[in-house]
């Protein structure tokens, strides 16, 4: 089965209906990638599937297959931040951290289609991201500062 | 000027000790000191000053004996130390200390005494002495109780500045020069010349120079990173994916497990059929383990569909079969016999009621699950008499004894690497993970066998908050609250919990009434009792422990006896209250909120206090009714933590505090039938989403003595104030929760 993660081609020998969560995580050793449920609960795992935001433990390795696939460790880097991570790092939106590959994957999904997104349409795409620890007032600024960051590019 | 002169240095250093190749310096609290954990865990070149900072030719590494579970405790730890040794903030290293009884927790152990022996003075101090002497002989190097701070406040900062004296004692024997010549910057020792010695490159003249140890702290004025807003040195990894916590680790040869336990809790496995279990790609092996299986796999996935295809027959467990018998089981606690403490009798509480017209309520919390969102996992390795663990827990030094007896081999023979943890809330104060790891990695032997819970097993088989129940009696006169008696029966957490590591706790249980017991108002007639009830659902600490329902329940009753008098909940509280850092918390949330009393048709305000781990904190809730239901607009919050090191991290844990303890209050219930847990993942178990989240306003007062941790504080006013807001809007008192079961929320 071939996969495109972070613009990288891989050739994987995996169960039709392993998620895709799992490819990345186990198979590809993308640990950016993150379980937190398994049921589409709490968006942890969340990735871009073709540029669009999807629970990668509800898809089957064999529907990702010629998709393009970005993971929170290929939309940017350490040395290299998009603009939605810059701003999780200017906010200092992490406390445990672990939700936030999924929080900042939606965020990017979000302001790639929507620009400058109402508090209202924050609220109803970023609720399906789980956070424990109660980010959300830190979340909801990003997403603001990421989106006057981008219109301005 | 008495702020921190309450910490002193001389308590705890008391010597020093030399280790390989150098010194360090032994903050021992008795007489005995206990092995340093670093001695013979050092490499060729290296030089301990402390048991909390190794120098090496990379620079320094803060030992932190402190885990962190998203609290920013490695982060304020290695602010601590680049204060007083002059390091660049982004510069310092973490590395998660060996097990090791020096690093046992003084802060935790005062906690604990300051209930024992409520009166100060004298005999307080003999019972914290006595209190941590039995905790650091037990080796409770336990991150939890918001001690972090408190604890290493001084204790790091100390080691570090001793360690800055000592290079430059060092740096001045070498260049045959004074030492007060000299000054430290960046990371190094700057000669009157200019010159900079690196740290590092003075190790080998630390050789045979004393250790500088009478040093005083820089006052705050001085300070160059305390008390400003810092990055938080782990913010740029959690934000690209970059982070590695426990269960991203992989070790070479590592095989993956997952196992499937006897969902009736406590019970035993009585038999297994693992035929088509076995069938399945990639099962190398499928092994019993204690109340369950174990699936072996060369991917997590595969074994957890392997585990869900073990075919299992299960023993019953022990608890009461419906909720009703563990509710039941509380209400017949109130009894003489079950009396665990009355810490507070003021007035002549009888006499009052009987003869007043007697208010009565009785008040329910729940069970609770902790279910950060990293599922709890452990790699174990056991071979040749040797074993090594890498996991994310709070207790090193229980997971290294347990370890150490399930391979039956010397707790010293274990090694132990604390990873970095997606959450906690207490949970990883329990070991069962790692336990159940080693069970099968002693049958694997040489291979790190690495076993994650599935989410529905890691909640099904978490050790719940316990639930609570209380009764009110109150009365009122001329406008005022003049009698409140409040009955709390609980069963032990700290029973229950160090009764699994095999620890007695005698005693009565402060976490029963903690937060309701030391409520600083001056109600004429005032007593609160704890009862003990028998341990039904084997329960563990859950952020802010007993305070998460005592604070709930003396607040919630408070609020009753203020509504009868007719008196503004605030004002009241206010006139009450006899502690002046409290009055300050509670006029700052009235300052914040511009609290007005009675706010129009559908709004509604309620305000908390609750004095918990020894930070006073108040909350005001607003909330408005709409279409959808109760709708969460503002919090304001004022805690006194004497000191706020981190501006911006506090702010964001006393938001995370808040937003937690709410979406429990709203939703969080855990119920068991037959001892089974009726939630297993987030859909039965929800919290509180992004849209749920009101704005929150958050205060650090700074007027108190004492330095306190903000983890957990937070939590037990928010679920009173909220529950006050929604009675002030609607007119419904809600004494239980999840207050969903009652009222919508939109």
């Amino acid at each position: 089965m071939k996969l495109t993660v972070d613009g990288v081609a891989h050739e994987v020998d995996v169960e039709a209906d392993m998620p895709l969560l799992w490819v990345l995580r186990d198979e590809l050793k993308i640990k950016g990638v993150k379980y937190g449920c398994g049921i589409a609960q709490c968006g942890a795992c969340t990735v871009h599937l073709d540029g669009e935001a999807v629970r990668s433990c509800q898809i089957w390795a064999e529907d990702a297959e010629g998709a393009e696939i970005t993971t929170i460790q290929g939309l940017g880097q350490p040395q290299a931040l998009h603009a939605v991570q810059a701003a999780w790092v200017a906010h200092q939106v992490a406390q445990c951290g672990y939700c936030q590959s999924g929080q900042i994957m939606q965020a990017a999904a979000l302001l790639a289609e929507d620009p400058d997104p109402s508090d209202a349409v924050i609220d109803d795409v970023m609720s399906g991201n789980l956070c424990r620890c109660g980010t959300y007032p830190r979340i909801r600024a990003a997403i603001h500062t990421a989106a006057a960051t981008l219109r301005e590019a | 000027m008495g702020r921190l002169k309450t910490y002193s240095r001389r308590a705890f250093l008391v010597g020093s000790v030399a280790v390989a190749g150098g010194v360090a310096f032994g903050i021992y609290a008795v007489r005995t000191p206990h092995e340093n954990p670093l001695d013979g865990a050092l490499a060729e070149g290296e030089v301990a000053l402390t048991p909390y900072l190794r120098l090496d030719a990379e620079g320094v590494t803060l030992i932190t004996p402190r885990a962190d579970k998203g609290q920013g405790a490695y982060h304020v730890q290695a602010a601590l130390l680049a204060e007083e040794l002059d390091l660049d903030l982004a510069q310092v290293r973490v590395d998660p200390g060996p097990p090791g009884a020096a690093y046992w927790n003084t802060a935790l152990a005062a906690e604990a005494a300051e209930f024992s022996v409520p009166s100060a003075g004298l005999m307080r101090n003999v019972a914290e002495t006595a209190v941590g002497a039995v905790m650091k002989m037990m080796g409770m190097q336990i991150t939890g109780g918001s001690t972090t701070v408190p604890d290493q406040f001084d204790k790091l900062r100390s080691a570090a500045a001793s360690a800055r004296e000592t290079l430059k004692a060092a740096a001045a024997k070498q260049e045959g020069l004074d030492a007060s010549a000299l000054r430290t910057e960046n990371g190094t020792v700057i000669l009157p010349d200019g010159r900079a010695l690196p740290y590092a490159a003075l190790i080998p003249a630390l050789a045979g120079v004393d250790v500088v140890q009478d040093v005083a702290l820089r006052p705050p004025a001085d300070w160059r990173y305390l008390g400003k807003p810092m990055q938080r040195i782990d913010m740029l990894a959690k934000s690209t994916g970059t982070q590695v916590y426990g269960i991203d680790l992989e070790i070479d040869g590592m095989v993956h497990a997952a196992v499937k336990l006897n969902p009736a809790q406590g019970g035993a496995l009585l038999g297994y059929d693992a035929t088509e279990a076995e069938k399945l790609r990639g099962v190398q092996a499928v092994l019993p383990v204690t109340g369950g299986v174990a699936v072996v796999a060369d991917n997590t996935w595969r074994a957890f569909r392997a585990a869900e295809a073990v075919v299992a027959e299960w023993g019953p467990s022990e608890m009461p079969a419906s909720m009703d018998d563990h509710w039941q089981a509380l209400a017949a606690a109130f009894t003489r016999d079950r009396q665990d403490s009355r810490q507070r009798d003021d007035g002549d509480i009888e006499t009052a009621l009987a003869g007043a017209e007697v208010i009565e309520a009785e008040y329910r919390a729940p069970y609770l699950a902790h279910a950060p969102l990293e599922p709890i996992s452990a790699i174990v390795r056991v071979e040749d008499g040797k074993a090594e663990v890498w996991t994310g827990t709070q207790v090193p030094r229980f997971v290294q004894k347990n370890v150490a007896a399930i391979a039956g081999i010397a707790p010293e023979d274990v090694t132990l690497h604390v990873q970095m943890m997606g959450g906690s809330f207490g949970h990883r104060l329990e070991d069962e993970v790692v336990k159940r790891a080693a069970e099968v990695a002693v049958q694997m032997p040489g291979v790190p066998v690495k076993l994650t819970y599935s989410r529905e097993e890691d909640m099904t088989h978490d050790f719940p908050r316990q639930i609570a129940m209380a009764r009110l009696r109150g009365a009122v006169s001329g406008g005022k609250v003049t009698a409140l008696d409040l009955d709390i029966a609980s069963p032990s957490v700290m029973v229950s919990q160090m009764g699994r590591q095999g620890i007695s706790v005698p005693g009565p249980d402060s976490q029963i009434v903690s937060g309701a017991w030391n409520a600083p108002f001056a109600i004429p007639h005032h007593r609160v009792t704890g009862y003990r009830a028998p341990e039904l659902a084997p329960v563990s600490s859950w952020r802010s422990v007993g305070a998460s329902h005592a604070g709930f329940f003396h607040n919630a009753a408070l609020d009753e006896l203020i509504h009868a008098a007719g008196a503004d909940p605030l004002e009241e509280r206010l006139r009450l209250c006899n502690d002046p850092l409290a009055r300050q918390v509670l006029e700052a949330v009235a300052e914040m909120s511009d609290w007005q009393g009675v706010l129009g048709e559908g709004r509604g305000r309620g305000v908390a206090l609750t004095t918990s781990f020894g930070v006073r904190c108040a909350e005001v809730v607003e909330v408005r009714v709409t279409d959808d239901g109760i709708k969460l607009e503002n919090v304001w919050v004022a805690a006194e933590v004497g000191r706020v090191l981190d501006p911006v991290n506090f702010e964001n844990l006393v938001q995370g505090g808040v937003i937690f303890a709410l979406g429990h209050a709203i939703h969080g219930e855990i119920t068991y039938e037959d001892g089974i847990a009726q939630q297993s993942n987030y859909d039965g178990y929800p919290a509180m989403r992004l849209s749920q989240a009101p704005e929150i306003a958050v205060r650090g007062l700074e007027n108190g003595d004492n330095i306190r941790g903000i983890g957990e504080p937070p939590v037990p006013p928010a679920a009173p104030a909220l529950a006050g807001a929604i009675f002030a809007a609607t007119g419904t008192r809600l004494r239980e929760m999840p207050f969903a079961k009652f009222v919508a929320f939109a």
